[in-house]
């Protein structure tokens, strides 16, 4: 367990302080997912169907559209740290490691994106039953 | 180190298959009638149960093996015995969790 960087001793700055903050991120959206994902399984069992107007119906209500939308971006961020460790970790060549880290962060942006949408949509229009 | 790897193996999972089918879901249920019932229709085969079998056990998992990491961060538990016993334990546990869900979801759907 080293001081920081080479640079960085000599510096008399330590670490960057980067990894720091990706850990603490991953902790807090670990917590967020562990309370969110729990109250999706459970409020998911508990509906009385999965049909489509039920689901948009349910997924409309203020209660409901903003903790989905929270546990989109807790997900999202979540899993592009988990993976971005996972590439570091395996993938060698700078390259590589480059466009596979693009990928992923195009990944868990657009996959975000796409679901705040559909939620945003279901919201503002209603749902079907409304 | 089989829970270490399980802690991956399960993230890379729920990351990729579970977000995926999450937003699909989503999407779906924002595009119309026909687009959720054609999720639906996956969703409802033996091939979107055992997906979401699946990904139900990968979540308890990682929820449990992630807790393991708080619990290491904290400083504690790396006593041989201690460590060895709860990486042991988690994996039968998060089957039990897995279990105790799908029953229940059987038990209000009959």
């Amino acid at each position: 367990m080293g001081n920081g960087t080479s640079i960085g001793r000599v510096r008399g700055l330590g670490s960057a302080k980067s990894g720091p903050h990706h850990w603490i991120l991953q902790r807090f959206t670990a917590v967020g997912n562990l309370l969110l994902v729990l109250w999706l399984l459970f409020s998911i069992v508990q509906m009385p169907g999965l049909d489509y107007a039920s689901v948009t119906g349910w997924l409309a209500q203020p209660v409901v559209a903003v903790p989905m939308m929270l546990m989109l971006v807790s997900i999202f961020w979540h899993l592009k740290l988990g993976l971005q460790v996972l590439i570091e970790d395996y993938v060698h060549d700078d390259g590589l490691k480059f466009f596979v880290l693009m990928l992923l962060n195009f990944y868990a942006v657009g996959g975000a994106a796409f679901g705040l949408f559909a939620i945003a949509k279901i919201a503002f229009t209603g749902g079907a039953a409304a | 180190m089989a829970i270490s790897i399980l802690h991956r193996i399960t993230g890379d999972g729920l990351a990729i298959v579970g977000a995926m089918a999450l937003v699909w879901w989503l999407v779906a249920a924002a595009s119309g009638p026909e687009a959720y019932a054609y999720f639906m229709s996956w969703a409802g085969s033996p091939l979107g149960y055992v997906v979401m079998i699946g990904l139900t056990w990968a979540f308890f998992e990682h929820l449990l093996s992630g807790l393991r990491h708080f619990v290491l961060d904290m400083g504690a538990g790396y006593e041989l015995n201690t460590n060895k016993a709860w990486s042991l334990f988690l994996p039968v546990l998060a089957i039990v969790m897995t279990a105790a869900l799908w029953f229940w979801i059987m038990a209000e759907k009959l």
